[in-house]
């Protein structure tokens, strides 16, 4: 793997930066092909090594444990391409699906809940977005605060209460899958998302920005890019689409709790890294993501079916993590290409 | 108190020499330091005071006992953590390196119960080091960010521990497996102030010493303040961060024997979460999230401000739910107050240079 990643990170940064490059081409970017490889080759060998890893009833298991993660995904890959981080994604999970808890509790229609949560989900991501990019606070300390206030909050909404009683429709909805294919309903929505999104990153001149902005702020500033509002309907948006997965989250275990999620950063992050997108900004792309978080979720489903025991899973997904950041240095390291020595060590 | 604080600023450059700004410039930023130290100080009081208004009991003897006992871990922490944090790095993984050593020092002494309270505080040191020096050999050679390494060896050494305690046979290791000599060290006091307090605070005033009158401490401030020009100096800039990392891990260890002595009731569980308090402590003490700045007796009364909502909360009648929220905003409203202090004292330093030419 340490060799096959090796021209992952110069190759895939180059052409992302480049407006006139060829952008049908670009979504399947050199950098992304890397990892795509090492998800088709593990599926292979788990598809023929690992009994029951290939059956419909797996896959379904796996792509509804891959979702949330996905989805989240998504928008903090934009946020981790300018050079932002948002650390406080699980725990607007968290609280919104404490908020829905509580308000389905106190008799309101989950037609209105659904709306109120997802605002609510934008609300939070915009006071991230105001303290980072109005404030000038570095957006690492900020969404580490918000991390504990949001949970915090959570818990003060809910305590240590569940509530569980979600009308069947929705709860069989989350779980349904297309037909007799074991694939979940919600993969269709998702795949939607995921277009959409790789479309604004990889085909738009605000996808270029983002890029721009994670290179160089002051450049992409003196460019003519708006590069705090950008910032900023990133972080809101980022609110929203967590708040959607809180929502997902509580109908698909059919249980509001303010602990709901709790760590999810820590694999959402991971994937992203995995797929190849720098963590101080400025290059990887989408298809990366996408391979990474379900390299990640069928190593995990692997493992579990072959009953290694989930500390183990927190071990590897940790391990994975380190891997997935160390490599890409040393990899430059080795081909002489450093990055500035002054670069500094937080995003 | 605190208003007396922010006054003296102001009257300073008159009785100042007037010829080197630097070292004036450098009083004004320890004053900074002082005064933000003061500001923790004023918010203390400020919280026992209502507190005990609410409720007098709380200055009870036994209550007070109590709430050093909570604070002396987070404390110990908070302590390491300033020196990681101050060279512009982060350790997530210390709540993890706590339940590791917990762990450990209680299996250690379920099974050799006769092992001396000191050589099992050294165990744990030892367990916590080493895995600091993974954590800063990491981030020093292949010079990727911490936050990312350490929330990766968080997930690690949680799951290490786990996979431990699941593989031996003792899942839970509860007070009746543990020896009476080391159970005594989480309630024993000295002229009537809990050990663990008093350990918790030469921790404190070592590191304290160190970073303000050793060399390689004061380097470790250069690092935080400016990497490339700390490494144009001749700063040893990984070396100095390795051993950064490796001595709050060590202190990370520490921390996990006392956890041992004060709750005696250990699994795999130990200090989840806890890295969340710790960072804060830290923060809301004026030490920097970017590096260069912040003492660890800032980071102590943190650490005891955090502790006291935690107890005080109930007392007044308010939902326990809100302490995590408290912290969260606290961190907040310090990095809202360090930025605002921070932009004030860079115009007045501007100013004062403009003046000097």
């Amino acid at each position: 793997m340490a060799v096959d990643t090796a021209p992952a990170t110069p190759a895939g940064q180059a052409p992302a930066q480049r407006p006139q490059g060829p952008s049908r081409l670009r979504l399947l970017g050199t950098g992304d092909g890397v990892i795509t490889f090492v998800l088709v080759a593990f599926l292979l060998v788990a598809g023929f090594t690992v009994e029951g890893f290939a059956s419909s009833r797996n896959t379904g298991f796996l792509l509804l444990d891959v979702v949330v993660i996905m989805l989240i995904a998504l928008p903090l890959t934009l946020v981790i391409v300018t050079g932002e981080i948002d650390l406080s994604v699980a725990s607007t999970v968290g609280l919104t699906s404490a908020v829905m808890g509580q308000l389905w509790f106190s008799g309101l229609p989950l037609e209105l809940i659904i709306p109120i949560c997802l605002l609510l989900g934008a609300f939070l991501g915009a006071v991230n977005g105001f303290l980072v990019t109005r404030l000038g606070l570095p957006s690492l300390a900020v969404t580490i605060g918000t991390l504990a206030l949001y949970r915090g909050l959570a818990f003060v909404v809910l305590g240590d209460r569940a509530v569980a009683d979600f009308p069947r429709s929705w709860t069989g909805w989350a779980l349904s899958s297309i037909g007799t294919t074991g694939i979940p309903v919600v993969v269709v929505p998702l795949l939607v998302l995921v277009v959409l999104t790789g479309v604004v990153l990889h085909a738009t001149p605000i996808g270029r920005s983002l890029y721009a902005m994670g290179n160089s702020e002051d450049a992409a500033r003196f460019s003519g890019i708006g590069v705090e509002r950008t910032k900023f309907w990133l972080f809101v948006v980022t609110g929203a689409v967590a708040a959607l997965g809180g929502i997902y989250w509580t109908l698909r275990y059919g249980s509001a709790r303010a602990d709901n999620a709790q760590g999810l950063e820590l694999q959402v992050i991971a994937a992203i890294l995995l797929g190849g997108v720098s963590i101080f900004g400025g290059s990887g792309g989408l298809v990366g993501v996408i391979a990474g978080a379900l390299l990640l979720g069928s190593l995990r489903n692997a493992l579990q079916l072959v009953n290694v025991p989930s500390d183990v899973l927190n071990i590897v997904t940790g391990v994975l993590l380190i891997i997935a950041v160390v490599t890409p240095q040393v990899a430059a390291a080795v081909r002489g290409r450093r990055r500035p020595r002054g670069r500094p060590a937080a995003p | 108190m605190s208003a007396a604080g922010t006054k003296a600023p102001s009257p300073a450059p008159v009785d100042q020499a007037p010829e080197h700004t630097g070292s004036r410039g450098a009083t004004l930023v320890q004053r900074l330091v002082v005064v933000r130290e003061l500001g923790i100080f004023a918010a203390l009081l400020l919280l026992v005071l209502v507190t005990v208004i609410a409720n007098p009991r709380f200055l009870s003897g036994q209550n007070m006992r109590d709430l050093l006992l909570s604070a002396s871990i987070l404390t110990v922490l908070a302590a390491g953590q300033t020196i990681v944090i101050v060279t512009r790095n982060v350790d997530l993984s210390v709540g993890s390196v706590l339940g590791l050593s917990a762990y450990a020092s209680g299996t250690l002494l379920a099974n050799a119960p006769g092992t001396p309270v000191i050589v099992v505080i050294l165990a744990g040191m030892v367990v916590g080091a080493l895995c600091g020096v993974l954590n800063g050999a990491i981030v020093a050679i292949a010079k990727v960010p911490s936050l990312v390494v350490t929330l990766g060896t968080l997930y690690a050494f949680r799951g290490l521990d786990s996979l431990w305690a699941s593989s031996s046979d003792r899942l839970q290791i509860n007070a009746a497996d543990l020896p009476a000599s080391f159970k005594s060290l989480g309630g024993a006091r000295l002229l009537g102030i809990p050990v663990l307090f008093l350990i918790a605070a030469a921790v404190v005033l070592l590191v304290g010493f160190y970073l303000r009158n050793y060399r390689s401490g004061r380097e470790l401030y250069g690092i935080g303040s400016d990497p490339a020009a700390a490494r144009l100096s001749g700063i040893p800039v990984g070396r100095r961060v390795l051993v950064a990392f490796a001595v709050n891990g060590a202190l990370a260890g520490l921390a996990g024997v006392l956890y041992a002595a004060r709750f005696q009731t250990l699994d795999a569980t130990a200090g989840t979460g806890l890295e969340l308090n710790v960072v804060a402590a830290a923060v809301v003490g004026g030490v920097a999230i970017f590096g260069g700045s912040g003492s660890v007796y800032g980071a102590a009364l943190g650490a005891l401000l955090l502790t006291t909502i935690g107890t005080s909360l109930p007392q007044l009648g308010l939902n326990p739910f809100w302490r995590d929220a408290a912290v969260g905003a606290l961190i907040l409203a310090a990095i809202v107050l360090d930025r605002t202090l921070s932009l004030r004292l860079a115009r007045r330093l501007r100013g004062r240079n403009l003046r000097g030419s």
